[in-house]
């Protein structure tokens, strides 16, 4: 294949044919501005801050979607095409709020960067403003489309990385909105509450709930006893938010933030991940061995669980009737952990740590009160944790190492990998294949399932039967596996599921900005931590099988079935 | 704002049969609304539901492409017919008054049916009756030199 040639201020610059301008740019070192582009995703040339001007050309034309010419000559920075930039940057912000100073996303808002980056002295327009109110009615994710810039990346996520369609433009003209059908609700219509649109937003119009304060106020009531669970994918990514580099393992440094905060007792999702991987194997294994159904499917991703609910009821037999790690530790701390430490359960409070915003909804379902309690009473994203970090004046990077507190904090290497797309089932593998052959694995690495590949498939032989499974991240993915499974295209055994990109490690709770460059080192960072585990499969864990001793009995039993079993809800596709 | 939808059998099968022909086509998408809307006079909730599902269209798209094109109603039309024309003529005459008067009165906006059933409300733009501003037409008869205080027995006579 033959490369263009073309001339990007001055620079001479080779590219593969069909390259745009902003890419050849880039390749050159040459920043133009963006905003609503997405790369891949919303390719649109809607916002005009990515003029240029191409000699030979009538007006200036949009880098992200003029493709490279040969011998075609670019000029980024003339004064026409910075003036041009800087009065379609003015044009836009001049019906968007001047809150920045109040502002959930001053400081890391694209718009206000850009503003900066600009130039823009004043804003000399008074736009008609929205005329659309705040959406709060999701208990995860609030839409403020006064702050919308009408860049469609949040739809564009939704449509073709979710599958989704929850919000889409509605109306015309200065009437124009990111909404549901019918400008209905956000929390009353089939959104998965997964923050893929909070992640892409360049502003504050779509963001997490913000409970920073519920938490603020059970620390500082001396009745409470508030202990926090921290999920897997938290411990690689919260050092992004205090300038240390993606995939950085921060794991003691939360531990010790969180002590700092005031929590009573700082505990690991991993061990309930642990737990997770002791009654899924099993209900596995039980449905292998008597004819259950198959495949089964896994239900630790809140936002997945409500995907099937809307899309396809017909499967949720298929569902694992495993609670999520989550709620399995909520459920405990108000029981097993109470009881233990001779602490009144209704004294518990239980904040979660996670980096996600379905989280929220899964938290606040009818039916996770399981302890006679609301299991969690609150979910923080990774977000809302490090800006209470940073209110309460912790210095992230300069904290000591700690370690997680006994027993709830105990956890091994199959835990942690919960955190990234593949995790859950290597873990159950790990397990399920000792269990059922009683032999020891040689390695315990299972390749197949890792990495960012969209669909992943492997076969691994359990005594004689071949285990065939299936590995899908982002619902547009899991998408082609329930097809193919609903087609009887494909015969599986065990699916595992993940609702975001990368799995939980490319959560929508997590900080910004999120690529794939950046899911893949946080991927790296979680197997990295899986290796520095002395202990690498959960049925090894020994708080996991004191808790059987003491409390539970065996998986799948009564207990169990009580405590870290649920059911699921059919619900309308719209 | 809702009259109960009058989605009778016959006109359902008639949409089945539409669907039929377009089942997984979502570029037909528009040519489908136009067709459910002559049979319906607007577009229910429950229809757009049932072409969102038949062409694999998430509803979502379905209602923008509804609230984008200002022929398309989501609003069943009222007994009578109220078009206000707002071409350039009329408008600088008073047509805006006229809206505001008639939004007093019937409490409604451009696009909107009165509960009873009785009226609804669009905005054109130029009857061709431009000496005769502000003009609004009333099912077939067309209404000249409109005054905003002359409305309200405009109106009455079609009440009845």
């Amino acid at each position: 294949m033959s490369l263009v040639t073309l001339t990007i201020d001055g620079q001479q610059v080779q590219v593969p044919p069909g390259t745009t301008i902003l890419a050849a740019a880039r390749q050159a070192g040459i920043r133009i501005p963006t905003l609503c582009y997405l790369e891949e995703l919303n390719v649109i040339g809607a916002c005009r801050l990515c003029l240029v001007q191409v000699e030979g050309a009538r007006a200036l034309v949009a880098a992200c979607v003029t493709r490279a010419a040969e011998g075609m000559v670019v000029h980024t920075s003339t004064p026409a095409v910075r003036h041009a930039r800087r009065l379609n940057l003015e044009l836009i912000m001049s019906n968007h709020p001047r809150e920045c100073l109040t502002c959930l996303r001053n400081t890391s808002c694209e718009l206000q960067q850009l503003a900066a980056e600009l130039g823009v002295g004043e804003i000399r327009f008074q736009g008609e403003v929205s005329p659309y109110e705040v959406d709060d009615s999701s208990p995860a994710i609030i839409r403020d489309p006064r702050k919308c810039v009408l860049c469609r990346r949040c739809v564009a996520v939704c449509e073709k990385v979710q599958g989704v369609s929850a919000i889409a433009v509605q109306e015309r003209g200065f009437d124009t909105v990111v909404a549901p059908a019918f400008l209905a609700p956000l929390g009353e219509v089939n959104c998965v509450n997964c923050g893929q649109c909070s992640l892409v937003c360049p502003t504050a119009a779509i963001h997490e709930r913000d409970e920073t304060e519920k938490v603020w106020a059970a620390l500082a009531d001396p009745q409470m006893h508030v202990v926090v669970q921290t999920a897997p994918a938290v411990r690689v990514s919260i050092g992004e938010m205090f300038g240390l580099e993606p995939g950085s393992i921060v794991t003691g440094k939360l531990v010790a933030a969180l002590r700092r905060l005031g929590f009573d007792k700082v505990f690991d999702t991993d061990f309930t991940a642990d737990l997770t991987i002791m009654e899924e194997g099993s209900e596995l294994i039980h449905r292998l061995q008597n004819g259950g159904r198959l495949p089964l499917i896994t239900s630790c991703s809140p936002g997945w669980i409500k995907f099937i609910e809307h899309f396809y009821p017909s499967l949720l037999p298929n569902l694992s009737t495993c609670k999520s790690p989550q709620q399995m530790f909520g459920a405990l701390a108000k029981t097993y952990y109470a009881q233990k430490e001779g602490i009144d359960p209704a004294r518990i409070f239980v904040v979660s740590i996670m980096p996600c915003t379905a989280k929220k909804y899964e938290a606040g379902r009818p039916e996770m009160n399981s302890s006679g309690y609301r299991d969690v009473d609150v979910v923080l994203t990774t977000r809302e944790l490090g800006r209470m970090l940073k209110q309460a004046g912790i210095d992230f990077d300069s904290l000591p190492e700690e370690d997680y507190d006994a027993p709830l904090g105990i956890s091994t290497g199959a835990g942690v990998i919960f955190g990234a797309t593949g995790g859950v089932m290597e873990a159950a593998l790990r397990t399920a294949y000792e269990l059922v052959t009683g032999a020891t694995l040689v390695s315990l690495d299972f390749e197949e399932v890792r990495g960012l590949e969209g669909v992943k498939e492997a076969s691994v032989n359990l005594a004689g039967t071949e285990l065939k499974v299936a590995v899908a991240h982002g619902l547009g993915n899991a998408r082609k596996v329930l097809d193919a499974v609903v087609n009887r295209e494909r015969e599986y055994h065990f699916i595992e599921i993940m609702c975001c990109p990368g799995g939980c490690i490319g959560g929508g709770g997590q900080p910004l900005p999120v690529d794939n460059e950046i899911r893949a080192r946080r991927i790296a960072a979680i197997y990295q931590a899986d290796r520095q585990m002395p202990l690498r499969k959960s049925h090894e864990n020994p708080a996991v099988q004191a808790l059987y001793r003491e409390f539970l009995g065996e998986p799948l039993g009564r207990r169990s079935h009580e405590l870290l079993h649920t059911h699921y809800t059919p619900r309308e596709r719209f | 704002m809702s009259v109960a939808c009058k989605c009778s059998g016959e006109l359902n099968s008639r949409m089945d049969a539409l669907l039929e022909k377009y089942r997984g086509q979502p570029s037909a998408l528009i040519q489908v609304l136009h067709r459910a809307q002559e049979l319906y006079g607007y577009l229910p909730r429950k229809v757009l539901q049932r072409v969102a599902e038949e062409l694999d269209v998430p509803l979502s798209q379905v209602y923008g492409v509804v609230s984008f094109y200002s022929f398309f109603t989501i609003h069943p039309k009222g007994k009578h017919q109220i078009s206000v024309c707002k071409g350039t003529a009329c408008y600088v005459r008073g047509a805006g008054q006229l809206l505001d008067r008639i939004k007093e009165e019937l409490g409604l906006k451009p696009g909107e049916t009165t509960e009873d059933g009785q009226f609804s409300l669009e905005v054109v733009r130029c009857l061709g009756a431009c000496g005769l501003g502000p003009v609004i037409t009333v099912d077939e008869d067309v209404h000249a030199r409109v005054r905003p205080e002359r409305l309200s027995d405009i109106l009455t006579a079609y009440r009845q």
